[in-house]
C-alpha cells in the first residue's frame, strides 16, 4: 500500500468529492470532508517522510512507463508544499463549519464541500504529477471548484468577484495550455524530466521562447503578481470566510510552485537569463508588489480586503526570492511559503471568527473587540505580529533568510527597501490592533467570544506561528535541500 | 472564413446571431480538423462547438435577453495587449516544425511506440481511445472530474431551493407550440439516443467514446426537455437522479483504477483486471468510457434543468 501513496494522496479528495454529493446532508459532508482532508494530511506526511530518507518517488500511472503514460514525480519540493496545502485545509476545514452554516444558504453546504474536496484535490494533483499536461488539467479542476466557493460569498458581490477572477483565470490557463502545446510541439513530449532534457536542444528557436513566455504569463496571473493581481482583492474579500482562508494559505503557493517547477526544472536554472533579464524584472515587480500593495493595504476599510492586498505584497516577497536566482534565495522563497501559509491561514480564520459573530470585518465594527472576543483578538495580534516580521515569528524567520539571500548577492538597496515593506506592514496591522484596543465598543453590543470549535483550530495556527519562528529544524533543512535539488537539477 | 466569423461574432450586437456564429464557428472548425486527420477532435468539436454549447447559450439567452446593454467602445490598452499575444503567436510558428513533417518532434518520440505498439499492447484499432483510455488515462479522469466539477458549480450557482411541487407550466418555450416540430423530433430522438449508444460501444473502433456519446445523449434530452417543457421531462428524469448519476460517472471511472490497484497493479493500470492483459484493457475502457459517457451527459443535463428551472422561475413571477 506505501507505494500507492503519491496517487492515494490525490485520488482520496478525488473520489470523496462525488461521493460526498451522494451523502446530501450538510454536517455529514463537513463530518466526511474533515476525515478525507485528514488523512490526505496523514499521508503527505509520510510521503515527505519517505522522500526525506530515500529520495524522489515516482509513480507510473496505468503501469505506463514515464514519456508514455503519466508519471508522478514526488520529490522534497512537491513532498513540503503537499504537507502544506493538505495541512492547512485540514486546520481550516476544522474551524469551518458554523462558519459556513452562518454564510452560505443551507442547501448549497453540500455542494460547498464537494467543491472544496475538489479543490483540494486539484491542488494536489497539480502538485503531485511531474507531467505538463497533467498539470493544466488539474489546474482546470482546481480553478472551477475555485471559482465555485468564492461565487458562495454572503454578498452578490461574489458572483462579480469570481466572474472576474473567471475570465482572468481563464486566460491564464489558456496561455499555460499554449505553451504547453508549443512545449510538446518541439519535444514531443509531456514528461517534465523529459522535457527538461529535450528543451535544451531546441532552446533556440523562438517558438520554444514563445512557450516560456506564455506559460510564465500564464503562472503569474494565476499567482497574482504585480500588475496581474488586480483579481485577488475581490476575490479574497468576497468569499466566504473560510474560503479566503484555505485560498490564501494555499492556492497562490501551489501558483508560485508551478512557477518554481517550470522555471527551474523544465526550463532549466539559466534559461531565463538568455533574452530577457527576467531575474530583474521579477524583483522589480516584487519590490513594485510589496509597496503598492501594502500601501493599498493601509486604506482599507475592510479588514479582509486590507489583509487580502497584504497577500500580493506577500507574494511580491517571494518572487523577489525567486529573483535573486541562487540556492539561499530559493530557500527564502520556499521558506516564505510555508510560512505565509501559517500567518495567513491564522490572520484569515481569526477574521472568519469575527466575521461569525459580528457579521461584518469593518474597521468600524470592531471597536473594541478584545474586550468582547479577547481569544480572537489576541490571534489576530500574533498571526498580525507574524506578518510584521517579529523576533520568534515564523514571519521574522522568512524576512531573515531573504534579507540575508539579498545581502549575499550584494543587492543591499534591496534588502533596505524589504525592511520599509515590513515597516507599511506595521502600518495596516496597528490599524486594526488600534480599533481594537483601544476602543469602546459599542454599548449596545451583544457580541460573545466564537465557539472552542473555531478557536482550537485558529490557535493551532497562531502557536504554529510561533513554534516554528523558535524550532525552525524542519522547514529550513527541507527547504534548504528542496532548493539545492532544485539548482542542481537544472545544471 | 474562420476569421471572418470570428469577427462577426466579436463585432455583432445581437446575441441570438452571435451564438448562431458561434455554432457556426464549431461547426467550422471541425472541419479544419478533419482535415487536418484528427477525426475525433473533430467529432468531439461539431458535438460541443455546434450542438451543446449554442443549446445551452440560447436558453442562457432565454434568461437576460436577446440585446447587450453594454454601450460599443473600444478599449485601447486591451487591444495593444492583444495584438503583443497574437504577435507572439506568429512569432512563435516561424520556427515550427512543417506542418506533417515526418521529422517533426512531435512525430518522434512518443508518437511512435503509440502508433505501432498499441494494437499489441492495448488491442483496440482506434490508437486516439488507447492514448485518450489507456496511457493518459488519468489525464480523461482528470477532465471527467473536470466537467462533474463544471456540474457542481453551476448548480450551486442556479439552484433555487425545491420547486418539486409547484405546478406545471407547459408553455416555457414557445416551440412547444409547433406542430412540426413536435412531430419531427418525437421521430428524431430515439434514433439520437439510439446514435448515441452506438458512439459510446464503437469508441474502441472508430471516432468517439465517452465524451462525445454522453454530449449527444444529453442534446436529445435538451431537445425532449425544450419541446414538451422542463416538467415533462422531469417526469422521465428525476432532477435529483441525475446529481446522482453524475457522481456515479466519476466514481465508475475511480473504481477502475482503485480495482487495478487492489489488483495488484498501479492505479488505472488494466493489464491486471483480466488474467489477459488484452481482455483486462478491453474492459477497463469500456468501463471507463461508460463512466465518462454518464458523467457527460449527466452534468450536461443537470445544467439544462438548472437554467431552464430558473426560467420557469420566471414565468411564475411574470403570471
Amino acid at each position: 500500500m506505501l507505494s500507492h501513496l503519491p496517487i492515494l494522496q490525490v485520488i482520496l479528495p478525488l473520489l470523496a468529492a462525488p461521493s460526498c454529493l451522494i451523502l446530501g446532508r450538510p454536517a455529514l459532508a463537513w463530518g466526511f470532508s474533515f476525515a478525507t482532508s485528514a488523512a490526505a494530511m496523514l499521508i503527505s506526511m509520510l510521503l515527505l517522510q519517505q522522500v526525506w530518507l530515500e529520495g524522489p518517488i515516482s509513480y507510473f500511472l496505468g503501469g505506463w512507463e514515464a514519456p508514455w503514460g503519466i508519471e508522478y514525480c514526488i520529490d522534497l519540493l512537491n513532498a513540503f508544499l503537499l504537507l502544506i496545502v493538505s495541512s492547512l485545509s485540514t486546520v481550516v476545514l476544522a474551524g469551518t463549519r458554523q462558519s459556513v452554516a452562518a454564510e452560505v444558504e443551507p442547501n448549497k453546504q453540500t455542494l460547498f464541500y464537494v467543491s472544496w474536496l475538489l479543490c483540494l484535490a486539484g491542488l494536489l494533483g497539480i502538485l503531485a504529477t511531474g507531467d505538463a499536461f497533467n498539470v493544466f488539467v488539474f489546474l482546470e479542476v482546481s480553478s472551477l471548484s475555485t471559482y465555485t466557493l468564492i461565487s458562495l460569498g454572503r454578498d452578490r458581490k461574489a458572483l462579480w468577484a469570481s466572474y472576474q477572477y473567471l475570465i482572468v483565470g481563464t486566460i491564464g490557463a489558456t496561455f499555460i495550455l499554449i505553451g504547453i502545446g508549443l512545449m510538446y510541439m518541439m519535444t514531443g513530449t509531456l514528461n517534465m524530466q523529459d522535457l527538461a532534457q529535450r528543451l535544451p536542444v531546441v532552446a533556440d528557436t523562438r517558438t520554444v521562447f514563445a512557450a516560456y513566455a506564455f506559460v510564465i504569463v500564464g503562472v503569474c496571473l494565476k499567482l497574482a503578481l504585480f500588475p496581474l493581481h488586480l483579481w485577488l482583492p475581490n476575490a479574497y474579500a468576497y468569499a466566504p470566510s473560510a474560503v479566503t482562508a484555505f485560498l490564501a494559505a494555499t492556492a497562490t503557493k501551489v501558483a508560485v510552485y508551478l512557477l518554481i517547477r517550470f522555471s527551474f526544472t523544465v526550463f532549466g536554472a539559466d534559461f531565463g537569463a538568455m533574452d530577457i533579464p527576467l531575474h530583474q524584472l521579477f524583483i522589480a515587480l516584487g519590490l513594485i508588489a510589496v509597496f503598492s500593495a501594502s500601501l493599498v493595504a493601509i486604506l482599507q476599510i475592510d479588514i479582509k480586503r486590507a489583509i487580502a492586498y497584504s497577500s500580493v505584497a506577500q507574494i511580491g516577497y517571494m518572487i523577489i526570492g525567486l529573483g535573486l536566482g541562487s540556492a539561499a534565495g530559493l530557500q527564502a522563497t520556499l521558506l516564505h511559503l510555508f510560512n505565509h501559509a501559517l500567518m495567513k491561514g491564522a490572520l484569515f480564520m481569526s477574521l472568519a471568527a469575527v466575521a461569525l459573530r459580528m457579521g461584518s470585518t469593518r474597521l468600524d465594527d470592531l471597536a473594541g473587540l478584545s474586550q468582547r472576543m479577547p481569544l480572537t483578538a489576541m490571534a489576530f495580534v500574533l498571526g498580525g505580529l507574524s506578518l510584521i516580521g517579529v523576533p520568534l515569528t515564523v514571519g521574522f524567520i522568512s524576512k531573515w533568510y531573504l534579507v540575508i539571500a539579498t545581502l549575499e548577492m550584494g543587492m543591499w538597496p534591496v534588502a533596505v527597501l524589504i525592511l520599509v515593506g515590513s515597516l507599511l506592514a506595521v502600518m495596516y496591522i496597528w490599524r486594526v490592533v488600534e480599533v481594537m484596543y483601544f476602543r469602546d465598543p459599542p454599548a449596545s453590543s451583544q457580541v460573545s467570544e466564537a465557539p472552542v470549535s473555531v478557536l482550537l483550530p485558529l490557535w493551532l495556527l497562531v502557536v504554529a506561528n510561533i513554534y516554528f519562528g523558535i524550532d525552525t529544524a524542519l522547514p529550513v533543512s527541507v527547504t534548504a535541500d528542496a532548493a539545492q535539488a532544485l539548482l542542481g537539477w537544472g545544471k | 472564413m474562420l476569421i471572418a466569423t470570428a469577427i462577426g461574432i466579436a463585432v455583432n450586437r445581437d446575441l441570438l446571431s452571435v451564438v448562431m456564429l458561434s455554432s457556426i464557428y464549431g461547426l467550422l472548425s471541425a472541419n479544419f480538423f478533419v482535415t487536418m486527420d484528427a477525426v475525433d477532435v473533430a467529432f468531439t468539436e461539431a458535438a460541443v462547438g455546434a450542438g451543446i454549447s449554442p443549446l445551452l447559450m440560447f436558453t442562457t439567452m432565454a434568461i437576460v435577453g436577446r440585446y447587450e446593454k453594454l454601450p460599443h467602445r473600444w478599449s485601447l490598452s486591451a487591444l495593444v495587449l492583444v495584438s503583443i499575444t497574437g504577435a507572439l503567436l506568429l512569432v512563435a510558428t516561424m520556427d515550427m516544425p512543417a506542418f506533417g513533417a515526418p521529422d517533426a518532434p512531435a512525430q518522434q518520440h512518443v508518437a511512435p511506440r503509440y502508433i505501432e505498439q498499441s494494437g499489441q499492447e492495448v488491442g483496440i484499432p482506434n490508437i486516439v481511445t488507447s492514448v485518450l483510455a489507456t496511457y493518459r488515462g488519468f489525464d480523461t479522469f482528470g477532465e471527467v472530474t473536470v466537467i462533474f466539477t463544471a456540474g457542481v458549480g453551476v448548480l450551486s450557482l442556479l439552484m433555487v431551493g425545491d420547486r418539486a411541487t409547484k405546478p406545471l407550466s407547459s408553455h416555457l418555450l414557445k416551440a412547444s407550440q409547433h406542430k412540426i416540430l413536435r412531430i419531427v423530433s418525437k421521430v428524431l430522438i430515439a434514433p439520437i439516443l439510439l446514435f448515441a449508444l452506438y458512439v459510446q460501444f464503437h469508441g474502441d473502433y472508430g471516432p468517439g467514446g465517452g465524451f462525445q456519446a454522453g454530449v449527444i445523449f444529453a442534446a436529445a434530452i435538451i431537445v425532449y426537455t425544450m419541446l414538451f417543457g422542463l416538467d415533462s421531462a422531469r417526469q422521465v428524469i428525476d432532477q435529483a437522479w441525475v446529481r446522482v448519476m453524475a457522481a456515479v460517472g466519476v466514481l465508475l471511472y475511480g473504481a477502475v483504477g482503485v480495482v487495478s490497484m487492489v489488483n495488484g497493479g498501479n492505479f488505472l493500470d488494466y493489464d491486471v483486471l483480466a488474467k489477459d492483459p488484452l481482455h483486462g484493457q478491453h474492459y477497463g475502457i469500456i468501463v471507463i468510457e461508460l463512466g465518462v459517457g454518464i458523467t457527460v451527459a449527466a452534468v450536461m443535463v443537470l445544467i439544462y434543468f438548472s437554467f431552464a428551472g430558473r426560467l420557469v422561475d420566471r414565468g411564475h413571477q411574470d403570471d
